[in-house]
């Protein structure tokens, strides 16, 4: 990788589902950048295209969703011009991922061992089923599986959740992956379970230096493990920056709705939630202007007619899209 | 204060096939006691399997108890001693419940109308024609949907209006007390402060007494006036909600604490963890003694052979502990 080049570069994507309904602007012109030994949290509601980005860029996306514009550089490559071969080789050495259920995506026919092996076989063409072995159990032993070697036999059924989801932790990271995707690892497991698997993430991205683009709807796991944000609202990234900047100094309507409606265990008094208004956005018939103007209680007319700019709006690539920045930039200069 | 709810070593096993003539049971409520004071939320967390659904569904023998003894208002309805057990036809009208999952507990072949009405026709039959839809109208106004959604079906509302559509029909036949099993769970981080609110305030308006059932104790905590932590099948800590957060003597309510991730970059780094080894048992065959022995950090040689008194500790403040009762 030459020193200009970017580890990730995200440019202006757009991802599209053509259902009979109509068009689907499921990612709506997203851009950002992620450097090595990053880790980036995506937050966002159900139906905000967090998943759908992820699922674009490692190329797992499927019909009736296709990416209809903008680019995803890698180290460097375009990966959206990849071939099916070269996305093959991409998948599994260089990006990997985790999904929220694990039940659903490991094989019930297949032992654990297998799994993992055939990760690893099916990317390393040299490499030998003894040597895959021994890696396999290494990988057990480094998530945290006790009695490797036994657990190498068995099936998904006789693992419990949070085992399950190392497992598919170990399985994803066979390979030595330079960024790992997390969609919603945590979402499916308990508190205490999921308190585990964070300490395990961090533990093993200290480790290994990989990057992470971790995917989640729960601030309080963005706050523990990442070290960037994006907030995603409607296919759009409303806000971005690093992750004191997004909770101390949000500048996003929506942003400081959010941690404003989140009850806390750390308050003293019984204070009421201030929760933000309305419904969420219908991807069928998307507002006009900026997709959150109809919920936004500082709405403007403008915003009701034109998508907002994305501006910087602080340090260290603090960025947020809303027309109140335009507003009060433009007060600053008179 | 008035107790409302009243509930004395409460059980209920689910007897399961294991194979060709052998069963086992579930011990999915052993032998939880409790009760909820007239106009209060009492809040039960707990991780999933830890039978927090159950005691509540058991509360409204929806299911039939194992064993115990549950009183409402003074009347014993339940008690497995006196072989109590009352007709529950005309509790329903007192008790209700709003259920986790709104798309898959409302029928998607009937109308919100009818869905709201339904209880309505069984429990209010003075009421008829016009008077019978003014009702259902205003239930759906107080619950911030209006007259026209009486005709439409479950499919056409996001999940925070099915969510509304539950607590309506809940509403309806006038209840004192409502079980809501998880009512925010399946919403979104937006939905669900909506949704809290709008509970906190018909349980105002309307004088209502709450059970209040989930897993993430943020939600419990600002809702609720006593928490109940539930963990498999026992009920291990009972305190008023502020005291409980702040000041938690058993070891797993504390884990459970330190668990939770702060929306708070530099608290919630900063914050000590008791991280729990491995997995919740299965209660199929639950572990002698006191049944968190295996995971807690505390454990002793006594605890995996006795099973912890539940006792009061501090005023109003329960907990089951063999590490508390030696002080």
């Amino acid at each position: 990788m030459k020193n200009n080049e970017k580890f990730l570069e995200v440019r202006d994507l757009r991802v599209s589902f053509f259902t009979h309904a109509g068009e689907v602007k499921a990612v709506d012109g997203i851009s950002y950048d992620l450097g090595e030994h990053e880790v980036m949290g995506i937050v966002g509601e159900s139906g905000s295209g967090k998943s759908v980005e992820a699922y674009s860029i490692i190329g797992l996306l499927q019909n009736p969703g296709r990416v209809i514009g903008g680019s995803v550089k890698f180290m460097g490559e375009d990966v959206l011009a990849y071939s099916e071969e070269q996305k093959r080789e991409f998948r599994g050495n260089k990006v990997s991922m985790i999904f929220q259920n694990p039940m659903t995506c490991l094989n019930p026919v297949y032992t654990i061992g297998n799994q993992l092996m055939e990760a690893l076989l099916c990317h390393n063409k040299d490499v030998t089923r003894k040597a895959a072995y021994d890696r396999a159990v290494e990988m057990l032993e480094l998530v945290g599986i006790n009695n490797a070697r036994k657990r190498m036999k068995q099936y998904p059924h006789e693992f419990s959740g949070g085992m399950r989801q190392r497992a598919m932790i170990a399985m994803a990271l066979i390979c030595s992956p330079k960024l790992l995707i997390a969609d919603e690892p945590t979402t499916a497991l308990d508190v205490t379970i999921q308190a585990q698997i964070l300490e395990l993430m961090k533990d093993i991205q200290r480790k290994t230096g990989m990057s992470i683009i971790f995917i989640t709807h729960n601030l309080g796991v963005v706050a523990e493990i990442c070290d960037r944000v994006s907030v995603m609202y409607a296919g759009h990234i409303v806000e971005q920056g690093n992750v004191n900047d997004i909770f101390y100094r949000p500048k996003h309507p929506y942003t400081e709705g959010l941690l404003r409606s989140m009850p806390r265990v750390d308050t003293k008094e019984r204070e009421r939630l201030i929760p933000i208004e309305g419904t969420p956005v219908d991807l069928l018939n998307p507002p006009k202007g900026c997709p959150f103007a109809p919920r936004c209680e500082k709405c403007l007319k403008v915003c009701l007619e034109h998508k907002p700019p994305f501006l910087q709006v602080g340090e260290d690539a603090h960025g947020s899209a809303c027309w109140l920045h335009v507003k009060e930039m433009k007060e600053a200069g008179e | 204060m008035k107790k409302l709810i009243e509930v004395e070593h409460l059980r209920k096993y689910f007897r399961i096939k294991l194979g060709t003539l052998k069963y086992g049971s579930i011990q999915a409520v052993e032998d939880v006691s409790f009760f909820i004071y007239v106009g209060e939320t009492l809040g039960i967390v707990g991780e999933s399997g830890c039978g927090k659904t159950t005691m509540g569904r058991t509360l409204l023998r929806l299911y039939n108890p194992t064993s115990g003894r549950i009183v409402y208002d003074g009347t014993p309805i339940y008690d497995s001693e006196k072989k109590i057990s009352v007709p529950m036809l005309p509790y329903r009208k007192k008790m209700q419940i709003i259920f986790q999952d709104p798309s898959a507990s409302l029928d998607p072949r009937m109308t919100v109308g009818e869905i709201v009405g339904e209880a309505l026709s069984v429990h209010r039959p003075d009421l008829k024609g016009k008077e019978y839809r003014e009702r259902i109208n205003e239930m759906l106004d107080t619950v911030g949907l209006n007259s026209e959604h009486a005709n439409r079906f479950p499919h056409e509302f996001s999940g925070g209006q099915q969510q509304r559509v539950g607590i309506a029909r809940a509403l309806a036949v006038e209840p004192e007390f409502i079980v809501c099993d998880e009512p925010i769970s399946a919403l979104d981080v937006s939905i669900q402060s909506q949704v809290v609110n709008m509970l906190e305030d018909l349980q105002q308006e309307k004088h209502l007494t709450y059970l209040f059932i989930a897993h993430d104790i943020s939600v419990v905590r600002h809702i609720s006036n006593r928490i109940g932590v539930m963990y498999l099948g026992q009920m291990v800590e009972l305190a008023e909600s502020y005291e409980l957060c702040s000041q938690p003597m058993h070891p797993y309510t504390k884990s459970l604490l330190s668990a939770v991730p702060l929306p708070d970059p530099q608290k919630t780094r900063a914050k000590k963890r008791l991280i729990l080894e491995g997995d919740v048992p299965s209660p199929l065959n639950p572990p002698t003694g006191c049944r968190f022995h295996t995971r807690c950090p505390y454990a002793t040689e006594e605890c995996s052979q006795r099973a912890p008194v539940w006792k009061e500790y501090a005023p109003g403040h329960f907990a089951a502990c063999h590490a508390l009762e030696g002080k």
